[in-house]
């Protein structure tokens, strides 16, 4: 499903040159949930951002449910990711102004559907990760665990086949990390999401297919 | 999608109150000022009263002569328009009136400042007054020198009070009473070629009016066509005349003088290289521009500084599938909500500000209001107030890095 072969990420500014990423190749297939993890610094969110073309590599290729990503203009980078990506944020990125139902709804309005058929599949998707009696709120009405789950919404309103979640449960206590990951898990299981997942929690970790390790932006496992 | 923008366009105003009004302070301001002359250039250019024939109409309101360093400008003689003027063949008529002269009269101990302008009987042909009482003076009794007056409705409330009819009553002006034989609607003073308070026969004026055989004196004319396509014909036959004119004095050598339409005519400027009407519009464009500048300036500062706020928003966005396109029609169409916003109280303040104007009688006689002509002109006013304000932040906010975006 995704398929990365020898990524590099390399910042510069005028002085110093930084290697984030050196050589990753990865293959992950459909229906697999994978997690990556490392030390602080290592890499794993910009292989992820890499991963959802939220940033391009320095050299390497990616190539997602067979279509290679490098010559897509911008246009056509937000219709793919709006078509096959949904992101999980660390810090949810929740859009504070709108009520939940909106925020759900958000990526369906960057493709074609009536303002009914959105709040159809927005609804349904708060049912399924168990807030469909908080539609009507803020999110700044809502617990940690509450607006992961609102994130977690977000990112499968559109049906997408592919879930990259950055550290989602890096800021919710272990009872909330574990109903976000079984929320996960059950998306992955029954709906057959491909999920990628950012931690830096082991026990979390183990409970997905495969485990790949960076360290200095170099694949160790 | 719209409403998705509405909500979040409502939800940021909302969320810097100061910087809310700091905007729509600018917006409303702005656009009252821009909206107050609208009215002004819209009653000037637009209302027709009560020249009503401006479409078949040549108005000639001065003659210069020039030469050697030397200039002399000024009206024209009543002389030149009847010997002259008169003996043009394309016009139909000729309205000739005097500028207007100023004097107080008494009624009731009372001071009430006249404006009184003397005309012929084609005046009243060629304009189309609306006569609440009465009607004009005749040719004939011009011709008998008779005293007798069209008088305005605001003179007739001041000078009688609320009576139902003054037509056959005498009114005092420069110490002489005059018969009062109409009673017309008022005329604004930007009308200077048919306003007055008073309008008198010429031959009772008290200056020899065909003893100055000059071309320079205290008159103007409009010439009447008989219909729109013989205006450029009348025109040129003016100009062939004027260029006939013999020199008056050896230290001039060039005449000018021109029978020009309405809006030409009304912005003169009496160079002769250069048209009023460009001067005017230029004059015009760079009010405009720097009125609108600094308002402009001001929220393009602030949605810059919005956009900083926003970033965790412009991230998402964008990971979820909107282009950069998308961002800037977003933006834009955001930012078109605060300025139609600010517009609408524009609108209110102008209505207010307007209707001070009117009462204070600012501008004897004008009576500006809104209309469609000016809230169309305002509503594209707020378009390219909103346009020109939101672009440059719109594309500064479309071209936010997703990456850095979400780490803000």
């Amino acid at each position: 499903m995704i398929h990365l072969q020898d990524i590099q990420k390399v910042y510069r500014t005028d002085s110093i040159e930084t290697l984030a990423l050196s050589s990753i190749s990865l293959d992950i297939g459909k229906g697999e949930f994978l997690s990556v993890m490392g030390p602080s610094g290592c890499g794993k969110s910009t292989l992820l951002n890499i991963m959802g073309l939220l940033d391009a590599p320095t050299g390497g290729k990616i190539r997602i449910d067979e279509k290679t990503t490098e010559h897509l203009s911008d246009k056509q980078l937000a219709q793919f990711r709006n078509q096959k990506l949904g992101f999980i944020f660390q810090s949810y990125h929740l859009i504070n102004d709108l009520k939940v139902l909106d925020n759900v709804e958000l990526p369906l309005l960057y493709r074609s559907g009536s303002a009914k058929e959105r709040k159809q599949l927005a609804s349904a998707a708060l049912e399924k990760v168990g807030l469909s009696n908080r539609v009507k709120h803020f999110p700044t009405q809502l617990s940690g665990g509450q607006k992961q789950r609102v994130a977690i919404a977000r990112a499968i309103v559109g049906r997408p086949e592919i879930i990259l979640a950055d550290e989602p449960t890096g800021n919710l206590d272990s009872s909330m990390g574990n109903e976000i990951m079984d929320i996960l898990l059950q998306l992955n299981k029954v709906d057959g999401a491909t999920i990628v997942m950012v931690t830096h929690d082991e026990q979390m970790a183990r409970k997905t297919h495969r485990l790949v390790r960076l360290f200095d932006g170099s694949q160790v496992q | 999608m719209l409403t998705n923008y509405f909500k979040i366009a409502i939800a940021v105003l909302k969320r810097r109150k100061f910087f809310t009004f700091i905007s729509l302070f600018g917006i409303s301001f702005t656009l009252t000022i821009l909206m107050v002359m609208t009215a002004f250039v819209d009653k000037v250019v637009n209302d027709d009263y009560p020249d009503r024939k401006r479409d078949r109409s040549l108005y000639i309101n001065g003659i210069e002569l020039r030469g050697n360093g030397n200039m002399n400008g000024n009206a024209l003689s009543f002389y030149f328009l009847t010997h002259y003027a008169g003996s043009l063949k394309t016009p139909v008529k000729i309205a000739i009136s005097s500028g207007v002269n100023g004097t107080n009269t008494y009624v009731n101990n009372k001071k009430i400042a006249i404006n009184y302008k003397y005309t012929n009987a084609d005046f009243w042909e060629v304009t189309d007054f609306d006569f609440l009482e009465g009607k004009a003076f005749t040719p004939q009794q011009i011709a008998n020198g008779e005293h007798v007056t069209v008088i305005t409705e605001q003179t007739k409330q001041q000078y009688f009070g609320n009576i139902p009819s003054v037509v056959g009553k005498y009114i005092e002006a420069d110490n002489v009473q005059y018969r009062i034989s109409g009673v017309v609607r008022n005329v604004p003073i930007t009308l200077y070629m048919l306003y007055s308070d008073i309008y008198l026969p010429y031959t009772v004026s008290k200056t020899d009016y065909n003893s100055n055989k000059g071309y320079m004196g205290g008159y103007t004319g409009i010439l009447l066509a008989a219909n729109e396509s013989d205006l450029p014909k009348m025109k040129k036959e003016y100009e062939d005349m004027v260029s006939r004119l013999p020199m008056p004095d050896k230290m001039y050598d060039h005449i000018y003088s021109h029978a020009d339409s309405f809006i030409t005519g009304y912005v003169r400027t009496g160079n002769e290289e250069k048209s009023g009407v460009v001067i005017a519009l230029t004059a015009l464009g760079i009010f405009v521009l720097f009125v609108m500048l600094l308002p402009t300036l001001n929220l393009v500062n602030i949605n810059l500084t919005r956009i900083m706020e926003r970033s965790s928003e412009i991230g998402v966005r964008k990971a979820f599938g909107a282009s950069s396109r998308t961002l800037v029609y977003q933006f834009l169409v955001e930012n078109l909500i605060l300025t139609i916003l600010g517009g609408a109280i524009g609108v209110l303040l102008s209505v207010v500000a307007l209707q001070i104007i009117n009462s204070a009688d600012l501008i004897p006689n004008l009576v500006l209001s809104l209309n469609f002509t000016v809230l169309g002109i305002a509503l594209l006013i707020c378009l390219v107030f909103g346009l020109l304000s939101g672009v440059y932040p719109a594309w500064r906010m479309s071209r936010l890095n997703v990456v850095n975006a979400l780490k803000a």
